[in-house]
């Protein structure tokens, strides 16, 4: 009977462990995760569950797939010539087949020692500590005005909690997102009492043994209880260093899935060769990448792969918008801005060239379906711009 | 088939309406509207709708 390894016990790897089922794998499934817990839902950790709403985490299906739990223990090194996940001082899992779906870990300070009352927010035990912190808080100073830190800066403004928000760029998510998505969203913090420091970079932190004091890179100290750090996140690779895969920012796979022979990654973690962006590595972090890789991962293990395509969508909630997208968008690319209405309602298009890539709006959604059709068609006929054809 | 979408908890993220488009879209208000007895062989795009909606608010009802 076969074994199959799923290293990562979220979201992706799940999805993987629900496909391999469906499929028809009978045999054993072993699902090793790092957290203790099974697979949870985490856009809610910088949303409503971090400001105390009653919100079931809970992933559906997981009892279905009658894997082996190994929970609360990462894999610390993969052994390919023995086809072994070793794990620390645990017993190491002997598969035949293997996903990689161990996700990412939040970035921390450099130079900056962790002392009580600094926050990375990236799983559950994350959001319970931040909860806990804010209980007692005068200010929170949350680094990084990216996805994570803007969600959370909003939350606290929701709880009425005083917030600085430190952004190295030039406006919030200008990365990925651009500048006049930016510019909008900073808007949006202004006029939600967020204190909001553009182009500054926390540079150090002191207190008689917590966080008391914050110091910005200009000299600025601002007294804060917590400080948040939200620096974006690097794909948890680590233990594979010494594994023999090709590690190049994500845990590299070809067209087929395949990062070795039996061993897919996928989610998060994963970076793969995207048709639509003529064979060029991208890595992505969202939640419908992680469910439709982690399905396409247990398929590529199984040797049925019919390429990997999927055309890029996220959301983020802030006060009381949501900007959600659709394909490829920030600063690599030309941006138009196709409406913005003065209640904040805005449509912004990204061109490659003169092809639309990606769209992104708050309180136009109904406009997203037609640019995620224009996309993905994109895969299907020649593309002038580089060249491939899809299938 | 018979499809339920559990109107409290949908937020209107639209993976569905990415999904399955003959099966859910999105009025002049973004608010969901769907056909609640669509064609069986429209069951692996709403299958694959139900599993990336981000809320888990679709139900395949029945058999």
């Amino acid at each position: 009977m076969e074994r199959i390894a799923i290293v990562g016990a979220g979201l992706a790897g799940l999805n993987a462990a629900q496909e391999f089922r469906r499929l028809g794998h009978d045999g054993e499934l072993v699902m090793i995760g790092a957290e203790p817990y099974r697979p949870y839902r985490r856009p809610p950790l910088s949303k409503e569950y971090l400001v105390g709403k009653d919100v079931d985490l809970e992933l559906p299906g997981a009892d279905e797939t009658a894997a082996t739990w190994l929970l609360g223990q990462p894999a610390t090194g993969l052994d390919l010539a023995v086809r072994r996940v070793l794990r620390g001082p645990a017993d190491p899992v002997h598969f035949d087949h293997l996903v990689i779906a161990t996700g990412v870990r939040a970035r921390t300070l450099p130079e900056v020692r962790p002392m009580p009352g600094m926050i990375t927010l990236r799983g559950l035990n994350d959001t319970l500590a931040l909860r806990t912190a804010l209980d007692r808080a005068s200010r929170v100073v949350v680094a990084g005005a990216g996805f994570v830190g803007s969600e959370v800066a909003a939350s606290l403004r929701a709880l009425d909690v005083p917030v600085t928000l430190v952004e190295p760029d030039a406006v919030p998510l200008r990365r990925p997102l651009g500048d006049q998505v930016g510019a909008l969203v900073a808007d949006l913090h202004r006029a939600h009492g967020v204190d909001l420091r553009l182009g500054r970079w926390v540079k150090a932190v002191s207190g008689a043994g917590k966080v008391e004091r914050v110091l910005l890179d200009d000299g600025t100290v601002i007294p804060a209880d917590v400080l948040v750090v939200a620096l974006g996140a690097q794909p948890e690779v680590e233990w594979l260093r010494d594994s023999g895969l090709l590690l190049d920012g994500g845990v590299v796979v070809g067209d087929d899935g395949l990062a070795a022979a039996g061993v897919a990654a996928a989610g998060d973690v994963a970076c793969w060769p995207h048709p639509l962006l003529g064979g060029r590595l991208i890595r992505v972090e969202h939640y419908t990448n992680a469910v439709e890789q982690g399905s396409y991962a247990a398929r590529a293990v199984l040797g049925v792969t019919e390429g990997f395509a999927p055309v890029p969508s996220f959301w983020c909630h802030l006060y009381d918008r949501r900007l959600q997208s659709v394909g490829f968008t920030g600063t690599g690319y030309d941006v138009s801005v196709v409406s913005s209405q003065p209640d904040g309602r805005f449509l912004v298009e990204y061109r490659d060239a003169d092809r639309v890539v990606g769209a992104v709006t708050a309180g136009h959604i109904r406009e997203l379906p037609r640019y995620r059709a224009m996309i993905a068609a994109q895969y299907a006929t020649p593309n002038r711009l580089t060249g491939i054809t899809g299938s | 088939m018979r499809v339920r979408v559990d109107m409290t908890t949908c937020e209107t993220h639209a993976q569905c309406v990415f999904a399955a488009p003959d099966v859910f879209s999105l009025d002049d208000n973004d608010e969901l509207v769907y056909d609640a007895n669509p064609d069986d062989s429209l069951r692996a795009a709403v299958e694959q709708a139900v599993k990336t909606c981000p809320v888990h608010a679709i139900f395949i009802e029945g058999t």
